[in-house]
């Protein structure tokens, strides 16, 4: 008998070559997020500057003049932090629900098809159903529509988010504190609350990145302006669509600020990915895995 | 004593927890080795280490050397997919694959191009189900999914598969704990009745199953070998107090 | 009051705020369940005016696209959408099944996760930073690079001859759109790979067969339902992608008869014509019918995709 290993036998070659490929392919994919990261870096960072994030737009700043997008940066925040409260104040609740009564019902089943349904509509889809709603109502475009669709697109992100993690949670804690009398609520109240705390973060910070990167759904609905509002019912501009705008300019320094705009943008996001990363495994110390 | 398998110094670690300590053992050829001890000893660890299955497990070391047929198995340029055609394994539940009870049993030959045409293809399915014991039952029905037959049929069918890429050990991890009393009789008889060909090394966890099937003993104790020899001097005369203690039912 | 009596009530008010609380929250999931239609009611209705004056097939079929003369045809523009949804998925599925088989079947823990924060964050960029990339990077490489090699040799072949010399069109689109619906098909992949039990790796190995056998033989054919609706969750990603889109693609509402074609796809036509909308009679109808169509195709491949997906990811 002989183990040794023929390397030139067909199915070793297919293996060896099937692995390689693999390889390659994660290669592409994982360099493709440097690329992308390299060339907002690369080509925002010349033209970032102070006044770019500290000041507003100055009469002729969209043909080359001075000023900033600190309207929009500070609409963005606005927006995202608007619809994600929102969306909180929606999704708590249900993902408790989920969780306390309707782990396996028929029901919860029916919610959680409609959210992940709610979560594949595009958010341009979003935008026109804030639009229409508008219209019919006779409003203009604000910052209150503006958080209202982003809120919509927030709520299905957040509430998955926050059930999956909550399902991933160990059941022995639960039932103890079932077993010690307390109802469902309170155990949903406190002991899953609790339990949940980073993946309700985790949720909340996921939606928030999403929001506040979002274009197609406050294109409609918050309008663009360079004030900074003062009021729910003032339009807004955010920081996605003053990338988008200002690339569209004939004037090259113009598009460059919009380069800068979006190295801004991305620093946002992934300061808040990074973020609820280590908030996530922070406050998993303190939890019972 | 012709060994088959010749174990040397062989340590298995789980991350850093040692699970196999030094160990030294050679299992004879053509016989019926039963593997026992408590819950927790190391045994199934000590089988998987037989066909290369312990490295799938991630995070795993080993140390030292299993041999098979006087060739150590984890050596570098040793092919495990070669290591595992010849040292066969029937698994604690019976894990029919996704495909049809002929598939089923036709699949290691074709991995392996053991048969040239249909026909030899399925005159070795037959073969393998009727060694196997299956082959009555089944005959009408060889294209319905595996998953169709009962537990125990399941299982032999699991052997026939096995013994389908001519293996020339079998290694069996509790393989009747997941089944009822009359299919684990079924199996056993099985393994009594292929011992003459293959070198079968079995675990198991109830001290019956070993009586009756063994012609040699391997008794483990968290980690270690504490005594191996033929089944009638062990069982009828343990050299070591943990075994003596063991056989009389003290833990 | 004797104590026992004093627990009972205590015992009461906690059960009322028990039942209570899941009453307001069992109405709260009511929300998720029935906005779908909401949403579908409210543009259908706002759409209503095109749909009464013109014939769907006229709409859906209809080739010109001339909104101050009454005519709307969607037909560039649903093609648009086909041919860049395409192509991103025909780009993104190759690479995408062979991340996520490797991850699920041959990386080792480290290499996971080092791989999954690298998906996180693709997941997590922005659509419109995706299109500056795009602009800047795509475009030009597919002006420079990839159309002077196709051109003379592929301008025979079908759907690949080079037609405009500009870079944006449908292939700069299809690649901007296979990256970023790349982390999502390669997670949920991931996910449904997980779900067979290695019971059923080892059965294959333990015969003897390499891993690529075990995968190609046993793992895959258990799972090719949940990897096809991964791949589907990923094209109605990419079917309502707006911006990114929009930024690299051209925008002219011709029919594409090739990869090089400038295309404009439905959503792009929704957002840039948001502003004019109101001035001329049934446009704002004909787009949020647009969005409408968009919408329905969506949630077709949505609702299908996840009822697989659920069954699958269950039997974990």
């Amino acid at each position: 008998m002989n183990f040794k290993k023929k390397h030139f036998e067909r199915r070793h070659l297919i293996e060896l070559f099937i692995k390689t490929i693999m390889r390659i392919a994660l290669i592409i994919v994982a360099s493709s997020l440097g690329l992308i990261l390299w060339t907002i870096l690369s080509r925002g960072l010349p033209s970032l500057t102070w006044d770019m994030v500290t000041q507003i737009p100055k009469g002729g700043y969209y043909m080359g003049k001075e000023g900033g997008i600190l309207n929009a940066i500070i609409g963005s925040i606005y927006l995202a932090s608007g619809g994600t409260l929102i969306a909180i104040i929606l999704s708590l609740p249900i993902a408790l629900y989920l969780q306390a009564y309707a782990q396996d019902s028929k029901w919860g089943d029916y919610v959680r098809l409609s959210l992940d349904v709610l979560w594949g509509i595009p958010s341009i889809v979003y935008g026109a159903f804030g639009f229409a709603l508008m219209i019919s109502l006779g409003l203009r475009a604000s910052l209150l529509a503006g958080i209202i669709a982003l809120a919509l697109v927030e709520l299905p992100i957040m509430t998955r988010a926050m059930d999956e993690v909550i399902r991933r949670m160990p059941k022995d804690l639960e039932h103890a504190a079932l077993a010690l009398g307390s109802t469902k609520f309170e155990v949903a109240l406190r002991v899953v609350t609790r339990q949940m705390l980073p993946g309700i973060i985790t949720g909340i910070l996921l939606a928030f990145g999403r929001g506040i990167g979002d274009a197609a759904s406050v294109l409609f609905t918050a309008g663009y302006t360079d004030r900074i509002p003062t009021s729910l019912m003032n339009p807004t501009a955010s920081l996605p669509l003053a990338v988008f705008f200002q690339l569209g300019s004939p004037y090259p320094e113009v598009r460059e600020r919009g380069y800068a705009a979006a190295l801004i943008l991305t620093i946002i996001v992934l300061l808040v990915s990074f973020g609820s990363r280590w908030l996530a495994s922070r406050l998993n110390k303190y939890t019972v895995k | 004593m012709d060994a088959h398998i010749q174990v040397k110094n062989l340590n298995a670690y789980y991350g850093k927890q040692l699970a196999l300590k030094n160990i030294n053992i050679e299992i004879p050829k053509n016989q019926i080795t039963v593997i026992m001890g408590p819950s927790g000893c190391g045994k199934t660890t000590l089988l998987k280490t037989f066909n290369r299955f312990f490295e799938l497990t991630e995070n795993t070391q080993l140390t030292g050397e299993v041999l098979v047929d006087g060739e150590n198995i984890y050596n570098k340029d040793v092919d495990v997919t070669e290591v595992r055609k010849v040292v066969g394994l029937l698994a604690q539940r019976p894990s029919p694959l996704p495909m049809s009870i002929y598939d089923n049993v036709a699949y290691g030959m074709r991995i392996h191009h053991l048969r040239k045409n249909r026909e030899e293809y399925k005159t070795g399915v037959k073969h393998y189900l009727e060694i196997a014991g299956l082959w009555d039952e089944v005959c009408k029905r060889l294209s319905e999914p595996a998953t169709s037959l009962s537990i125990g049929q399941q299982q032999r069918l699991c052997l026939a598969r096995g013994l389908a890429v001519e293996p020339e050990i079998i290694l069996g991890d509790e393989p009747t704990s997941a089944l009822d009393p009359i299919s684990s009789q079924n199996i056993e008889s099985r393994l009594l009745e292929l011992k003459k060909q293959y070198t079968t090394v079995i675990v198991t966890h109830t001290l019956r199953q070993a009586k009756r099937l063994a012609d040699y003993v391997i008794f483990m104790y968290l980690g270690e070998l504490i005594e191996a020899g033929p089944a009638k001097e062990v069982f009828s005369n343990p050299k070591h107090e943990r075994t003596k203690q063991y056989l009389e039912g003290l833990f | 009051m004797n104590q026992v009596n004093v627990i009972k009530t205590i015992q009461e008010n906690r059960t009322k705020k028990n039942i209570f609380a899941q009453k307001i929250f069992f109405g709260i999931t009511i929300f998720p369940v029935i906005l779908t239609l909401i949403v579908a009611i409210a543009l259908f209705f706002r759409a209503f005016p095109i749909l009464s004056e013109y014939q769907l097939s006229d709409l859906l079929f209809g080739e010109v696209w001339r909104p101050n003369q009454g005519l709307f045809g969607f037909r560039p523009f649903i093609l648009g959408t086909i041919w860049v949804t395409t192509v991103g998925v025909i780009l993104a599925v190759p690479a995408c099944l062979l991340v996520s088989i490797y991850l699920a079947e041959y990386a080792h823990a480290r290499t996971r996760s080092i791989a999954k924060p690298i998906l996180d964050l693709l997941a997590a960029i922005p659509p419109v930073v995706y299109g500056v990339w795009g602009l800047l990077s795509i475009v030009p490489f597919v002006d420079d690079v990839l159309a002077p090699l196709a051109e003379g040799r592929l301008d025979s072949v079908p759907l690949l001859s080079v037609t405009q010399p500009t870079g944006f069109g449908i292939l700069a689109g299809g690649i901007v759109l296979a990256v970023m619906i790349a982390p999502l098909i390669i997670s949920v992949t991931f996910e449904v790979l997980s779900t067979v039990p290695n019971d059923l790796r080892h059965a294959s190995l333990g015969v003897g067969a390499t891993q690529w056998q075990t995968i190609r033989n046993v793992v895959i054919p258990q799972t090719l339902p949940g990897i096809i609706a991964a791949i589907v969750l990923g094209a109605s990603r990419a079917l309502g992608e707006t911006i990114a889109v929009l930024m690299v693609v051209g925008n002219v509402p011709n029919i594409p008869t090739s990869i090089f074609d400038t295309a404009y796809p439905l959503p792009a036509l929704i957002a840039n014509n948001y502003g004019e909308m109101m001035s001329i009679p049934l446009y704002d109808a004909a787009l949020l019918g647009a969005a409408l169509v968009l919408l329905v195709v969506i949630l077709i491949f949505n609702i299908l995709s996840t009822l697989v997906l659920q069954r699958m990811l269950r039997r974990k």
